[in-house]
């Protein structure tokens, strides 16, 4: 107990525990709801979903929030690892090993894909900064979706077989495509499960978490806070922002394959520029590097617009009247204030402490 | 030999000759200060004893080893430390977080521990803990260590990046006008604090300073620049008594 206090006492404990505590208590009460039957059919088809938005916010956090580098294709790396992830359930599903191991080495297959998409974007991306560096990932992640879209992927019995902008293979009689271009991928067998996605969403926070508070988030930190002066103290920033990105794309890897094997079918155009924007949504609505922040933003942004159905033509005007709403509170003077009231109350703390000091000496 | 050998340095941007023939010698363990006028090109001679910019022509060595070309944190590697003239401290992270990143090349452990806090997490976190606190007592900042550093007072900014630089075990110390915004009395605990500094961590230190009373009271040894050029060198007294040393900073 002494432990737990002393752990809450500090921002990375404090963080660690709130961001678990939500994620658990939601997973104990949508189960009892689920079993008690009381879940609309409509949120239970959202639960992966969500999971998918939470690992997906988490990640562009460690980005935008943590590394400071705005990325608008986060949406690119979901791609690569829901179509990686898919490729590789389609070649497991011969294997007869049972699902949840199915699901999880499609994951991790889709978050190495992702990783090496990411090493591959983020050499050249990771030289620009600010504006230039967001106008290029959002450029990266526009052609990894046209790239999809005349992807051509089948599986047959002498393996898998390839090729770009129309399909100049021939399937044996046993074969059967994949992606199929433009259409996508369908027939996919559902894999995903809620229970499923909630230990990714635990594993992600665990991973990102962790990571934040270690030698190499400090050192991704104080890049994002001082390039200059992270370079003074022996910190080869090339290498941490890189680093960063690529966590962070493998991650989003993992939750497009959660979210591609959630559905029979999906096409690239799921992953375009909107989606990298409603991300960018979440991880701001939360809050830049507050991990918690981003998993309930998330969560609230994917169920709020399909509860808002109801209301029939009225829910994207609605939705958008929330959004600015929750906007200008995160910038609103009254937040400031507290915020501010944070600060001087460590001042006035710090001075009374020295006047306490220098009596006592 | 000298610890620090700098020969013949200079650099252009574009058609300005920011600095100039500049030929410095510091031996280990001195105090040494540069000095000069505005735009004198002071800091522009750190930039490149710190690999932030590329010498045009000249020579840097460190005990012999060449720093020319060496990408900045690689210079850091080879126990070059700086502060800056304008404070640059990791504002979003905690005091005691700002000196933990500082020993960054000091305690280290890989990635994969750092993801899964597995290994030797906990016993290097509690030797950075415990190195870092060390540190922070020397310059009286304990008792903020869990503050947010862009929260601290401006005196103590100062000292924190002082006690950063200072993290990542330094042979060599470059503090650009330390005393810069402080009073009399913040300047004199200042220039105990450097003094301390040397003797208890055995660092050579290159300062950059206008205030004449702290140059004067710790300084070995000067360097007048004015106008990217070497215009004297010597003991305080002496440099301080050059007529020409006088014109630069008060006219004719």
């Amino acid at each position: 107990m002494q432990k737990l206090k002393k752990y809450a006492a500090t921002k990375a404990g404090r963080d660690a525990i709130i961001s678990f505590g939500i994620v658990i208590i939601a997973f104990i009460v949508m189960q009892a709801l689920l079993a008690a039957d009381m879940v609309s059919s409509l949120l239970e088809g959202l639960l992966v979903p969500i999971c998918a938005y939470v690992v997906m916010a988490v990640s562009l956090n460690l980005t935008v929030g943590i590394l400071g580098e705005l990325s608008l294709g986060h949406a690119g790396f979901m791609s690569v690892g829901a179509f990686s992830g898919i490729v590789a359930a389609t070649c497991l599903s011969g294997t007869g090993a049972p699902e949840p191991v199915q699901l999880a080495v499609s994951i991790v297959i889709g978050g190495i894909c992702a990783a090496i998409a990411g090493v591959i974007i983020g050499v050249p991306v990771l030289r620009l900064k600010g504006d230039y560096l967001a106008i290029v990932t959002l450029a990266f992640g526009e052609i990894i979706k046209n790239i999809v879209n005349v992807l051509y992927v089948g599986l047959d019995s002498s393996g898998l077989h390839f090729s770009l902008l129309e399909q100049r293979f021939e399937l044996a009689e046993d074969g059967e495509m994949i992606i199929n271009g433009a259409m996508g991928v369908s027939g996919v067998s559902r894999l995903s499960t809620f229970v499923s996605g909630f230990v990714l969403v635990l594993i992600t926070l665990l991973l990102i978490l962790n990571l934040i508070n270690s030698r190499a988030g400090r050192a991704v930190m104080a890049v994002r806070d001082n390039k200059i002066a992270a370079d003074s103290i022996g910190i080869s920033t090339t290498r941490y922002k890189l680093m960063a990105f690529v966590i962070s794309a493998a991650f989003a890897g993992m939750a497009g394959t959660l979210y591609g094997l959630n559905y029979t079918t999906t096409t690239a155009n799921k992953f375009d520029f909107n989606t990298s924007i409603l991300i960018l949504v979440f991880v701001v609505l939360g809050g830049l590097g507050n991990i918690w922040g981003s998993v309930i933003a998330a969560t609230l942004l994917t169920v709020l617009p399909e509860m808002l159905r109801e209301v029939g033509d009225f829910r994207m005007l609605i939705y958008a009247i929330l959004l600015i709403a929750m906007m200008l509170f995160n910038n609103s003077p009254l937040k400031q204030r507290i915020l501010e009231k944070r600060g001087m109350k460590q001042m006035e703390k710090l001075e009374k402490a020295e006047q306490s000091g220098k009596e006592g000496a | 030999m000298a610890m620090l050998e700098v020969t013949s340095l200079g650099i252009s941007f574009g058609g300005l000759r920011a600095v100039d023939e500049l030929s410095m010698k510091i031996e280990k363990g001195g105090l040494v200060g540069l000095i000069g006028p505005n735009g004198a090109g002071k800091t522009t001679v750190f930039n490149m004893l710190t690999g932030v910019y590329r010498p045009t022509d000249g020579g840097i060595r460190l005990d012999g080893q060449n720093l020319i070309g060496k990408k900045p944190h690689e210079i850091c590697r080879l126990g070059v430390a700086r502060t800056f003239q304008n404070i640059r401290l990791f504002g979003g992270l905690t005091v005691l977080d700002n000196v933990k990143t500082g020993l960054h090349n000091e305690i280290t452990y890989s990635l994969a521990e750092s993801l899964f806090h597995l290994g030797g997490y906990r016993k290097k976190e509690r030797q950075m803990d415990e190195k870092a606190m060390e540190l922070l007592e020397v310059f009286g900042l304990g008792n903020v260590a869990g503050y947010q550093a862009s929260n601290l007072p401006y005196g103590k900014q100062r000292k924190l990046e002082i006690a950063r630089a200072l993290a990542t075990d330094p042979k060599l110390l470059l503090l650009d006008e330390p005393a810069a915004g402080m009073n009399p009395n913040e300047t004199g605990e200042l220039m105990e604090t450097i003094e301390l500094v040397r003797e208890r961590f055995g660092v050579t230190v290159l300062l950059i300073e206008h205030d004449m009373k702290l140059v004067s009271g710790i300084c070995e040894y000067l360097y007048v620049l004015n106008f990217g050029r070497l215009l004297a060198e010597g003991t305080p007294a002496e440099v301080l008594k050059n007529p020409e040393v006088v014109t630069a900073y008060l006219g004719e």
